[in-house]
């Protein structure tokens, strides 16, 4: 019993740690979405087809070009930094004025386009990038190389993000049209350049994803399905626009992902949040950093 | 409300649709009609809630929950559908309510709810994947065929009757839209949509009218999985539940107009003969064009015709409409 009990131990250990790791790379997807939806108000419901459209990027460029995977990674990110501006100026643009509820549907035109264009360009095989990381072994824990960059990798993009948003004149313009829209364009700010610069921004957070999830998972014109759902739900906990928010709820849920799948499958950590969430709802409806009315 | 002319046309329509598998029999062409008819009450029981600004992503969740319990009964206890259908509506409006309740009671709505319900298709879709002990998984599920009566197993060979049975469900659809159109709930809601707090103001029960409306919605939307599954006899994960599916509901019912009985209708003919001519079109290499279609049919008619179709066809023909709301 005791023995049972240490390896235990040791295994929960490893689950909360991983679940650490998780967190990071769900955060600078939360911190994505969140961005656009401070800044624009608008909610890109085909975000995880963006990543999904990096990953195969990635994929190609490493696979099949042979390039570096640490020169592809600044090439994606700008791919998908210009997808995610030319998705604001071809879709989201004309419908500025709309109900907001047209545009968030708009994307969700995008999300079968780029869907579909996945399946049919790249055909429905999962690929994966063929790099094996080594295995860092801590005691009796181990852990994926891949987790741990891509959890330092996030917290870098974050740091970045947050230097830009405060040090940068751009970053303080974008801080302050999330707080009142109507006014910083009467402040002689051009809200359409910096609506714009947003949208890239968020773009530039899904290719940084895109290149750290490619080292884990394999890619195929469906992947954003199994981690998409998981971002809305932990922007929505978080409370939508709200950055802090966001990045402790998506520890939070990566731990019950973790420790979900430590005891059965990893569909039933998801299925575990979902009722966590729910839950949540009850308590704090308006998201975990809301003050009560 | 009804005009004498229109319930006429109505009623010559019907007679119509009702002697057509009598006269016309290409098993292909009724085929293509009883998937129009199941969408179209799909998309119908959608649109239920979608026209009073309840936009929902959730709904592939309620229809694969119609079409996988219906199926599951059957399979492994030997319930028949005639029960199985009841339960997996119970189910699904259960799941409605719980996570109904907490959106509507606090005020969760727009953005929010929308992802909330894309959430729960989401998930949905990935049970129905983890339990593949059960379900099959992401391979698909097939109800067993039926050795005794027919009837009891709701499972029929020739189209025509599945024809029918089709048509009645779209009638029923139809019908109850055009009931919650008239009703008091109608006006209530219309105000919701509007504004909450001046619809509360006013002794409009928010929450009970948004829950009713959302739990009939979610009842006839697994009613819809569940006949689609006894028709198909086979379903995967991705056809009955997930976003996939929910987007395809909110794009036919955008697409033909929501703010009429007949919109989702339209919708639902226009999509699916597009998805069949495509796959016509380019055989297997198909795959994936039609929703690459959709999506950018989706995406232009969001920005130039958010009445959709048959909305703005209708708002043409009819400009005094507005004028008086009471003719």
């Amino acid at each position: 019993m005791q023995a049972f009990l240490d390896v235990f131990d040791i295994y929960l250990l490893e689950a909360v740690i991983n679940g650490i790791l998780l967190g990071g790379v769900l955060a600078l997807l939360a911190l994505g979405l969140n961005l656009i939806f401070g800044v624009i108000d608008v909610t890109w419901i085909c975000y995880a087809e963006l990543v999904m459209i990096g990953m195969y990027a990635m994929y190609f460029m490493v696979q099949y070009y042979g390039v570096s995977y640490f020169i592809a990674a600044p090439f994606t990110i700008l791919l998908v930094a210009l997808l995610g501006a030319a998705l604001h100026y071809l879709v989201i643009a004309p419908l500025l004025t709309a109900p907001p509820i047209n545009q968030l549907l708009a994307t969700g035109g995008v999300l079968f386009v780029l869907q579909s264009f996945a399946t049919v360009a790249f055909g429905i095989d999962f690929r994966n990038l063929g790099i094996r990381l080594p295995v860092l072994a801590f005691g009796d824990m181990n852990f994926s190389y891949a987790r741990l960059l891509s959890f330092v990798a996030a917290l870098v993009g974050m740091v970045a993000v947050y230097l830009f948003m405060t040090r940068t004149f751009t970053g303080t313009a974008i801080r302050a049209i999330s707080q009142d829209r109507q006014i910083m364009a009467l402040m002689g700010v051009d809200t359409k350049r910096i609506y714009l610069i947003t949208s890239a921004l968020g773009g530039a957070l899904a290719g940084l994803a895109a290149c750290l999830l490619v080292l884990q998972y394999d890619v195929h014109p469906f992947v954003g399905l199994s981690f998409g759902p998981i971002t809305f739900l932990i922007c929505v906990l978080g409370g939508l626009g709200n950055f802090i928010g966001g990045f402790i709820a998506s520890f939070v849920f990566a731990e019950i992902i973790s420790l979900g799948g430590l005891f059965s499958d990893l569909e039933w950590g998801y299925v575990l949040a979902f009722a966590f969430f729910i839950v949540m709802m009850f308590i704090r409806p308006a998201g975990l950093l809301a003050r009560r009315r | 409300m009804m005009g004498q002319g229109r319930l006429a046309a109505w009623g010559i329509g019907l007679a119509a649709l009702v002697a057509l598998p009598f006269v016309y029999r290409d098993p292909y062409h009724l085929h293509i009609l009883v998937l129009i008819l199941i969408w179209s009450f799909a998309y119908t029981s959608w649109s239920m809630m979608g026209r009073f600004g309840l936009v929902s992503l959730g709904h592939g969740g309620f229809m694969g929950i119609g079409a996988y319990v219906t199926a599951l009964l059957w399979n492994h206890l030997g319930l028949s559908p005639w029960v199985g259908i009841p339960v997996s509506m119970a189910a699904a409006g259960a799941l409605a309510l719980i996570v109904g309740y907490p959106c509507f009671r606090f005020r969760i709505t727009g953005h929010y709810f929308v992802l909330v319900t894309l959430a729960l298709s989401g998930i949905v879709l990935q049970v129905i994947t983890a339990t593949r002990d059960y379900t099959g998984g992401s391979l698909g599920y097939t109800p067993n065929r039926a050795s005794g009566n027919r009837l009891l197993a709701l499972q029929f060979d020739d189209k025509t009757t599945w024809y029918l049975i089709a048509l009645a469900i779209w009638l029923f659809g139809i019908v109850v839209w055009h009931w919650v159109d008239r009703s008091m709930a109608r006006h209530a809601l219309e105000a919701i949509s509007e504004d909450e707090d001046a619809a509360a103001a006013a002794g409009v029960d928010v929450t009970a009218e948004k829950l009713k409306i959302t739990l009939l919605s979610a009842l006839m939307t697994a009613l819809a999985g569940a006949i689609y599954c006894q028709y198909q006899m086979f379903i995967t994960p991705d056809t009955v539940s997930g976003i996939a599916v929910s987007l395809q509901m909110v794009f036919a019912a955008i697409v033909g107009g929501l703010f009429v009985s007949l919109g989702p209708t339209v919708g639902a003919i226009i999509t699916i003969l597009l998805a069949e001519t495509l796959r016509i079109g380019f055989g297997t290499r198909a795959v994936g064009w039609d929703n690459l279609v959709y999506g950018v049919l989706l995406v232009l008619f969001i920005i130039f015709l958010p009445k959709g179709i048959l909305g703005s066809v209708l708002d043409r023909l009819k400009p005094q409409r507005k004028v008086s709301p009471n003719s």
